[in-house]
C-alpha cells in the first residue's frame, strides 16, 4: 500500500485517506463533511483538463478541485 | 405574525429536504423577509399543532457545520452563538437529517445538541433507505444521541409529518430542566490542558458551562473564520482580539507539536465519537462507497467530457427559445392591460397634474417593468427546475475549471445565466459562492449579460434599421445581429472578469467543495412556490425603485409648463429636453442626437424606458406604444443639417452597442450596494460600464464612418 495523492487515483479506484498537506486550507471544511483521515473514498470521475475531481464518501458524492486533490494523501 | 408563539428553528445540511419539511409544517402560512442589514432570505411560518397550540418555525440556511464558510452559513453560526448567550433562544430545534447519509449529517446535529436546546431529529428521506431494503432504528438512534425524539419520515412521500408535529408538542410542554443528557465529545486530558488558556478567556467573557467552553475553544482554534465570528458576536475590542489571536496561535502550535492537527481537531474528535457510536449500535450502512448509484450512471452521460457540455448548450438554447416564444402572449396581455388601466384612469379622473403623474409617470413606469415579468418567471421556472433536479451542481462541476481561469467560480454559472433575464435575481443568487473575491467579480460583471430589458431596444433598432436578409442560406441578418449583441455582452463579461481578478485581493482562499446531490424529480408544489416568491421579491424590490424614478422622470419631462396656454407644451423645453440638448455635444461623436440623449437619461430607470421615451418624443402616443409608429418615425427623421435620414443602420448599431455596455439600471446598483455593503462597488461598476459603452459606441460609429458606411 503505497502512499499517493488523491488526483493520482484512477476512476473507479478506492483508497483510504491518510493525511492532508498543511497548505490545504480547505481541510477544515473537508473534515466537517466527514472527509477525514481514516475514511474510505472512491474516485468517481475526473473532469477534463485537470478539472474538478468527483469522489464518493460516506454514501454521498462530492467534487473537489484538482489542485486541492493534490494535497490529499491516500493509500 | 404573533411573536408570543414558541419559536422553533429548522436546521440541517444542504440538500436534506429542509425546505420541503418547512412547507409541510407551515402550509401557505409563511413569510419571506431579509435578515437585518443583509439580504439573506429569512423564512418564517406558523405551524398549527394539535391541542390548539401554534408555533413559529424559522427555516435556517443549509450548513455543514457551525463554523462558517459562506455568507449563508455565517447567519446560522451567528444565530447559534446568540442562543448560547441566552438571546432569542428557540424553544426547540428540528435537525433535519438525510437518512441515507446518516454519519455525515449527524456532525451538525451533534454540534447543535451541544447548545442545550431540545433537539428533535427529522430523519428525512427514509423512503430512499427503505427502497434499498434497509432500515434505521429511530429509537436506538434517539437513545444513542440523547435527543428528545427521532422521527423517521419522508417529506417527498408526505409521511411522518404528523409524528413530527406530535413530538414538537411534547417538547414545547417540557420544562427546561427535563432536557436529557446527550452524547458528548470526550476531550482527552492533554488537549484540555493545552486549550485551557482559551477556555479561561471564554469563561471570563461568557457564562458557558465547562463543556461548552471547551467546545468553543476547540472551534476557535480550527480556523480564522471561527475566531472572527466569535469576536464579532461578542463585540471584542482590538486588544481582546489581539490577545485571543495570540492565545489561539500558541495553542494551535502546541497541538501540532503533539502530532495532531489543530485545523481538524474538533471534527476528528466528533466524528470519532459518532462513527464509534453508530458502529456499536449497528446503525452504519456498510460499504456504501462501492455502490454505483443511479445518479452516477446518469452522470456518465450528463457530465461526460464532450457530451456533457453539448447537452448543457442545447438546454440553454431550448430555455432561451421558450422564453422568447412563450412570453410573447402574456406580455401582450400585460401591455394592453396596462394601457387599459391608463385609459381607465384618464376617463375617471379629471385632467390635471395628479392624473398626469398617475398615468404618465406611475402606471407607464411600473407597467414598463411588469411587462418583463413573464420572461423572468419563465426563466426562473427553468432555473428552479435545473437547481431542484441537481443538474446545476453538475453544471458548476463542468464549468469550474473554465470559470476559475477567468477569476470566477463554478457556482458563478447559475447567477450569470439568471442575468439573461434580469441582473437582480442573478446578483442575489451569488450568495452561495463561498469565496468573497469570486462572488464580487461575478456581481461586477453580471450586468454586462444582456438582460430582458435590453430586448425592446434591440428589437426596435433591428426591426427599423437592419435589413431582413438571409445570410449563408439558413441564417438571417436580423437574427444574427441580435445574437451578436448577446454574444458581445457575454464575451466582454468574461474578459472584464479576467482583468479585474488581477486587481481584487482575496479575503480567504477560494475553494470548491461541492456536494453532488442525487438527481431527483422536482416537486411541483415547491417549484411553483419558489417561482412565486422569487417573482414577488423581484416585483417588490425593482418596483419600489422604478416607481420613484418614474415619478422623477415624469417631472423632468413635464416641467416647466409653458406660461401661456396658447403655446403648446413641447418636451424640448422641459427639463429633460434641456438636459438632452446640454449633453448633445458629448454624444454627437457616437451618432446620437438630443432625443436619444433624453432616452439615455430616462433609461436610468430601466433600459426599456428608452423605447417609451422615444415614443413620447415623437408624439406617437395616440397610437399607443405601437412599435410600427416609432419605427416609421425613426426612419423618417431627417437631419436638418444634411437633409439625409438622421438614423442609419450605423447609428442603430452604435445605440445597441451602447445599450450592451451602459450602466443604466438603478435597481441593479441598489442591489449591489445592499449585497456588498458599500457604495464603492456600484460606483466602480457605473464608471467602468459607462466607459465601455462610450468607447464601444465611439468605435462603432467613427470606425464605421471611416470605413465608408453611413
Amino acid at each position: 500500500m503505497s502512499i499517493k495523492q488523491l488526483h493520482h487515483l484512477l476512476p473507479g479506484e478506492s483508497a483510504k485517506i491518510i493525511s492532508f498537506h498543511t497548505d490545504l486550507t480547505l481541510q477544515s471544511r473537508l473534515v466537517e463533511m466527514g472527509i477525514l483521515p481514516g475514511v474510505e473514498i472512491r474516485l468517481m470521475k475526473k473532469g477534463p483538463f485537470k478539472g474538478p475531481i468527483e469522489i464518493k464518501v460516506r454514501g454521498y458524492e462530492v467534487a473537489l478541485r484538482y489542485k486541492d486533490a493534490m494535497h490529499i494523501n491516500v493509500s | 405574525m404573533d411573536n408570543n408563539m414558541p419559536l422553533i428553528a429548522l436546521m440541517g445540511n444542504p440538500n436534506t429536504g429542509k425546505t420541503a419539511i418547512f412547507n409541510l409544517l407551515t402550509g401557505m402560512n409563511q413569510k419571506v423577509s431579509n435578515y437585518p442589514g443583509i439580504t439573506v432570505e429569512q423564512r418564517r411560518g406558523n405551524a398549527q399543532l394539535k391541542e390548539n397550540c401554534a408555533v413559529q418555525i424559522m427555516d435556517m440556511p443549509g450548513t455543514y457545520s457551525l463554523t462558517p464558510e459562506s455568507l449563508d452559513e455565517k447567519i446560522v453560526a451567528q444565530q447559534t452563538l446568540k442562543w448560547l448567550n441566552g438571546i432569542d433562544r428557540t424553544a426547540a430545534i428540528i435537525s433535519v437529517v438525510d437518512a441515507g447519509n446518516l454519519s455525515r449529517n449527524l456532525y451538525l446535529t451533534s454540534q447543535v445538541m451541544d447548545l442545550g436546546i431540545p433537539v428533535i431529529i427529522a430523519l428525512n428521506m427514509m423512503d430512499r433507505v427503505m427502497q434499498k431494503n434497509q432500515n434505521i432504528d429511530g429509537i436506538k438512534l434517539q437513545k444513542m444521541l440523547g435527543v428528545q425524539a427521532v422521527v423517521p419520515m419522508s417529506a417527498r412521500e408526505k409521511w411522518g409529518i404528523e409524528e413530527l408535529q406530535t413530538e414538537l408538542l411534547n417538547v414545547i410542554k417540557l420544562e427546561n430542566s427535563e432536557i436529557s443528557s446527550h452524547l458528548q465529545i470526550k476531550i482527552p486530558k492533554e488537549i484540555e490542558k493545552i486549550i485551557n488558556p482559551i477556555s479561561e478567556f471564554l469563561i471570563d467573557k461568557n457564562n458557558y458551562d465547562n463543556y461548552i467552553t471547551n467546545i468553543q475553544a476547540l472551534r476557535i482554534i480550527t480556523r480564522k473564520s471561527a475566531l472572527e465570528l466569535y469576536s464579532e458576536c461578542e463585540n471584542l475590542n482590538g486588544a481582546e482580539i489581539k490577545s485571543l489571536t495570540l492565545l489561539r496561535d500558541n495553542v494551535a502550535f502546541e497541538i501540532d507539536e503533539l502530532g495532531m492537527n489543530h485545523r481538524i481537531l474538533e471534527a476528528t474528535l466528533r466524528f470519532d465519537m459518532l462513527d464509534r457510536a453508530l458502529n456499536d449500535q449497528n446503525l452504519i450502512i456498510q460499504n456504501e462507497i462501492k455502490q454505483i448509484s443511479r445518479s452516477e450512471r446518469v452522470d456518465k452521460i450528463l457530465t461526460h467530457k464532450w457530451v456533457g457540455p453539448l447537452i448543457f448548450i442545447a438546454l440553454l438554447y431550448g430555455i432561451f427559445q421558450s422564453i422568447f416564444t412563450w412570453a410573447t402572449i402574456p406580455m401582450q396581455y400585460i401591455d394592453s392591460g396596462v394601457g387599459y388601466l391608463g385609459n381607465y384612469c384618464v376617463q375617471i379622473f379629471s385632467p390635471g397634474i395628479l392624473r398626469d403623474l398617475l398615468v404618465e409617470g406611475i402606471i407607464s413606469g411600473v407597467g414598463a417593468i411588469l411587462i418583463f415579468l413573464p420572461q423572468i418567471l419563465i426563466l426562473m421556472f427553468f432555473m428552479t427546475i435545473l437547481e431542484d433536479t441537481g443538474y446545476m451542481a453538475r453544471v458548476a462541476f463542468m464549468m469550474d475549471k473554465l470559470m476559475n481561469k477567468i477569476g470566477l467560480h463554478g457556482k458563478s454559472v447559475l447567477p450569470l445565466m439568471s442575468g439573461y433575464a434580469c441582473a437582480i435575481p442573478g446578483i442575489m443568487a451569488t450568495r452561495t459562492i463561498d469565496s468573497w473575491k469570486e462572488r464580487l467579480i461575478t456581481i461586477i460583471v453580471l450586468p454586462l449579460i444582456s438582460c430582458s430589458a435590453r430586448l425592446p431596444v434591440y428589437t426596435l433598432m433591428i426591426g427599423a434599421f437592419i435589413p431582413n436578409k438571409p445570410i449563408l442560406g439558413f441564417l438571417n441578418l436580423q437574427g444574427l445581429t441580435m445574437v451578436l449583441m448577446y454574444f458581445l455582452g457575454t464575451v466582454t463579461a468574461m474578459v472584464i472578469a479576467a482583468i479585474i481578478s488581477r486587481f481584487i485581493e482575496e479575503k480567504g482562499k477560494s475553494s470548491f467543495v461541492m456536494e453532488m446531490p442525487p438527481y431527483r424529480m422536482p416537486l411541483a408544489v415547491s417549484l411553483f412556490r419558489q417561482v412565486y416568491t422569487r417573482g414577488k421579491l423581484f416585483v417588490i424590490n425593482a418596483g419600489k425603485i422604478i416607481m420613484a424614478i418614474s415619478i422623477v422622470l415624469w417631472f423632468l419631462a413635464s416641467f416647466p409648463k409653458p406660461e401661456s396656454d396658447e403655446v403648446t407644451f413641447s418636451i424640448q423645453n422641459s427639463y429633460a429636453g434641456k438636459i438632452g440638448h446640454a449633453i448633445e455635444p458629448l454624444i454627437a461623436p457616437l451618432g446620437f442626437d438630443w432625443k436619444i440623449g433624453v432616452g439615455l437619461i430616462t433609461s436610468f430607470a430601466a433600459r426599456e424606458v428608452m423605447v417609451s421615451t422615444l415614443a413620447t418624443l415623437y408624439n406617437v402616443e395616440d397610437e399607443g406604444d405601437d412599435f410600427v409608429g416609432i419605427t416609421e418615425a425613426l426612419k423618417n427623421e431627417v437631419n436638418p443639417l444634411t437633409g439625409l435620414p438622421r438614423y442609419t443602420p450605423l447609428v442603430a448599431l452604435s445605440i445597441m452597442v451602447f445599450y450592451v455596455y451602459a450602466a443604466q439600471c438603478m435597481a441593479t446598483f441598489a442591489i449591489v450596494k445592499n449585497e456588498t455593503n458599500s457604495w464603492k462597488w456600484p460606483l466602480i461598476m457605473i464608471v467602468y460600464m459607462t466607459g465601455l459603452a462610450y468607447i464601444g459606441s465611439l468605435l462603432v460609429y467613427q470606425g464605421g464612418q471611416f470605413l465608408g458606411f453611413v
